[in-house]
């Protein structure tokens, strides 16, 4: 990175660059267009609606909630809720939120290459995302569907009114766009990298987001065949779960949580690799660490095939089979326990600073860590059995998708930011709308573990009046969180208009998207092809930045 | 990139054709990955089931037509072998050589589907297939009660009796059919008093499988002579040379999957309990 093709920080703000945003304007140069980085901006706009559909399901569950008795919502519409807002989040929203965006902008910009491996599939996963989410739109608009995200048999194959049909459909063909994300990703990884990028030069990103690739390609042809399977029985009467010729429903389950398990690090992993970016930047200094790091990522991946059964603790399972995956679900920890700590090395004596991405990422370390350690709470066999389906454990997964992903996929979001758009946003609003997201997470979700320890189980919308208190708690938590996430809906747009512009390089870090192109960087990423020299952060110490 | 390696057929986000064929070839591998994982899921349940109701899926396996699965056995590995050398064409470069051999290709990726078409029509007039009026047809191998009542298989409560090596005789009257015939044994097997049971419901879960991995299996050959037909046409507008054929092989890599699929399916659903 000796010859950066950009040198300095400033722009002149008359001249109007011609960059990937504003080369061509018209609607059929965004629908048919083959770059990467549109294909993320595609993306990020779909799965933001997705995440606000979702929202609007959460609030509407959390003011029926409110109140021990159920006055709000009748009890089948509540069932919907909490249905559309699980397969709204996660199958629309967390599950391609960082691979698909994030990922899509920088795989390419961080090893030095033009675009991924295969443009065209790139755009075709986006279409088949949107064809899949509009499916489940569908169902969720034509009266809903009350499964609960998990899909389990033989309510869903055999007794649920709603369009069950439609929503597994569309999870089945949204399935495939991250299938082949994972395959793209992966070759792009493999036979894209500039020359001098080695393995060990790759950002820990890349890493994190190699390691998903293999999670997706691996992971979702299970679902996908699952909810055909559903489908197959609902729709044509093949009753491979149905009780009724013999069939067995737990085999939907063991199915269901092969993909499932492994999806909780697909929605994970690309977490850890921008928490490990965010870090390096924000400390100045390399990542403590980094062969850990990079191989705890795949170690997550691997092991996270061989963890499924922790879902099944109570569905008759046999206790041998459960003391294993017990095991084995503990053992998974300690990957996760290696960045972890290896994050807090690279804390120590590097001068850090606070700027929004740097405020989410210690955000995530301390959330995540509640999360990871409530998992070890579950994974314990005989605790399972008092917590299992119970508000700790939603608790649990929240502090984890919440506090872990979505605070990862913030703090992304405001780091690449000024390079994804060519503006900064206002750090003031932005310093103050993370705090305001830590504090509403807290209040909503650590509340559900005490109310779950106490007993409530997940999924009821009547409880008896003594945990009031605790859900009100949750539910004001809820609005707070609510608000800060209209904030950054807010200032993160304005930002584009009335933002100050964005010098190639705003944070000073390392990396060849900042250091060797522009912000926005133009069609085809480097005027001159970069030719990797060093190692990945290699910050000087005291070279912060202004 | 340098001049040296510039040719009209390398997308401009490649360096050079090696490595835009190595990413095809790498893309195509991690494709088959997944497609293993996808079948992989009913292999999974089918393995589960048929470890649980061996006798059921021996007897279900009776109903299958076994000429016609041997005969698409050899019909779908000959295709392979013409797919091969429509590769091997390609490789050399002889246009005619490619159209001549995929069109064999397709021809027998047809004849394949014609006889599973054939063989899906049999069951079908023959109430065969899975759901409120399934009956087990079995060509007069096995009697078979309860038909078409899921509620009779609950629990297991009415398995079929059949006394091996004995004409079914009581049991008769209860048949599907109405048809008394000479039992075969179907798995070889019996539950320590000389009858083996039976049961209507397992069948149909084997019935289930066989539909769902076959027409899993037929799907990805229509997508196969699909492509064939698209492959056929780029072929004949000169888009290949010896240089770049990478469409062709890849395709051949996944025309050759789905044949191994199938040498899977074939003892899997055909042959158990055919000893």
């Amino acid at each position: 990175m000796s010859a950066p093709g950009v040198t300095a920080n400033e722009v002149a703000p008359e001249e109007r660059r011609i960059h990937y945003l504003n080369w061509a304007t018209t609607v059929k140069s965004w629908l048919l267009t083959l770059d990467h980085k549109r294909i993320c901006i595609l993306y990020l706009c779909t799965i933001t609606f997705y995440f606000l559909v979702g929202a609007v399901a959460a609030t509407l569950f959390r003011i029926e909630l409110m109140t021990p008795q159920g006055d709000f919502l009748s009890a089948e519409i509540y069932n919907k809720m909490f249905t559309m807002h699980g397969v709204a989040m996660i199958f629309f929203f967390l599950v391609p939120s960082i691979p698909a965006t994030l990922g899509n902008f920088l795989i390419p910009l961080m090893i030095g290459a033009k675009d991924v491996a295969f443009p065209r599939l790139n755009l075709l996963t986006w279409y088949l995302f949107s064809i899949g989410s509009l499916f489940a739109l569908f169902a969720i608009i034509n009266g809903g569907v009350d499964t609960g995200w998990t899909f389990y048999t033989p309510y869903s194959s055999t007794y649920a009114n709603g369009h069950v049909i439609a929503a597994t459909f569309g999870v089945f063909v949204a399935g495939f766009a991250s299938i082949l994300t994972g395959l793209n990703f992966i070759v792009t990884v493999h036979k894209m990298r500039a020359p001098g990028m080695t393995w060990f030069r790759l950002p820990l990103f890349i890493w994190a987001a190699y390691a998903t690739s293999i999670i997706m390609v691996l992971g979702t042809p299970v679902i996908a065949i699952t909810m055909l399977l559903i489908i197959a029985e609902r729709g044509l009467g093949i009753g491979i779960f149905d009780p009724a010729l013999g069939g067995d429903p737990v085999l939907f389950q063991h199915l269901f949580w092969f993909y499932s398990h492994p999806a909780v690090y697909i929605m994970i992993l690309p977490g850890f690799g921008v928490i490990s970016e965010v870090i390096a930047c924000f400390c100045r200094k390399r990542v403590f660490g980094y062969e850990f790091i990079a191989f705890s990522s795949l170690a997550i991946a691997i092991i996270g095939f061989f963890v499924w059964g922790h879902h099944l603790f109570v569905s008759s399972q046999s206790v041998y089979a459960g003391l294993i995956f017990s095991f084995l679900t503990f053992f998974v920890g300690v990957p996760t326990a290696i960045k972890i700590f290896n994050w807090v090395a690279t804390l120590y004596k590097g001068s850090v600073s606070f700027e929004t991405p740097m405020l989410y990422a210690l955000g995530f370390i301390g959330l995540f860590t509640v999360g990871g350690l409530t998992g070890l709470y579950l994974s314990t066999l005989a605790i399972d059995i008092h917590l299992h389906d119970t508000y700790f454990v939603v608790a649990h997964f929240h502090y984890v998708m919440v506090g872990g992903m979505v605070l990862a996929f913030l703090s992304g979001l405001h780091f690449w930011w000024p390079k994804m758009t060519g503006r900064i946003y206002n750090e003031t609003a932005a310093k103050f709308a993370s705090v305001i997201v830590f504090i509403g997470f807290n209040l909503t979700f650590f509340p559900q573990f005490i109310v779950g320890y106490l007993g409530m189980p997940r999924r009821y919308y009547e409880y008896p009046e003594q945990w009031q208190l605790l859900q009100l708690l949750s539910s004001a938590g809820a609005s707070v969180l609510g608000f800060g996430f209209l904030m950054v809906l807010c200032y993160l747009p304005f930002s584009l208009v009335f933002g100050k512009r964005a010098g190639p390089n705003p944070w000073r870090a390392k990396g060849l998207e900042w250091e060797e192109t522009t912000s926005p960087p133009i069609a085809h990423n480097f005027v001159k092809n970069p030719i990797v020299t060093e190692e990945a952060y290699a910050y000087t110490k005291g070279s912060r930045h202004v | 990139m340098s001049d040296a390696h510039s040719s009209p057929y390398l997308a401009h986000h490649f360096d050079d054709m090696e490595q835009q064929s190595q990413a095809a070839s790498l893309g195509m591998w991690i494709f088959l990955a997944q497609e293993i994982m996808f079948f992989g899921g009913l292999f999974c349940g089918y393995a589960v089931y048929r470890l649980k109701f061996p006798e059921a899926f021996s007897a279900g396996s009776y109903s299958l037509a076994i000429g016609w699965g041997c005969f698409n056995t050899v019909v779908l590995i000959g295709s392979s072998l013409t797919m091969a050398l429509a590769v091997r064409s390609a490789q050399l470069g002889r246009k005619a050589g490619i159209i001549k051999w995929l069109v064999i290709t397709m021809f027998l990726g047809c004849v394949f589907l014609g006889v599973k078409v054939v063989e899906y029509s049999a069951k079908f007039e023959h109430n065969m297939i899975p759901g409120r009026h399934f009956e087990f047809h079995d060509d007069g191998k096995f009697v078979v009660a309860g038909h078409g009542d899921h509620s009779a298989a609950v629990g297991h409560d009415e398995p079929v009796h059949a006394e091996v090596g004995e004409p079914a005789d009581h049991h008769a009257a209860e048949a599907a059919h109405g048809e008394p015939t000479e039992h075969a044994e179907p798995a070889g097997e019996d539950n320590g008093h000389g009858i083996v049971e039976i049961n209507q419901g397992e069948v149909e879960l084997f019935v289930g499988f066989y539909f769902m991995m076959t027409g899993m299996h037929a799907l990805h050959m229509v997508i196969g002579v699909g492509l064939i037909i698209w492959l056929l046409v780029l072929t004949a507008k000169n888009r290949f040379a010896t240089e770049y054929y990478t469409p062709i092989e890849m395709f051949g890599l996944y025309w050759h999957f789905v044949d191994i699929v199938w040498i899977f399916l074939f003892p899997l659903l055909y042959l158990i309990g055919r000893h």
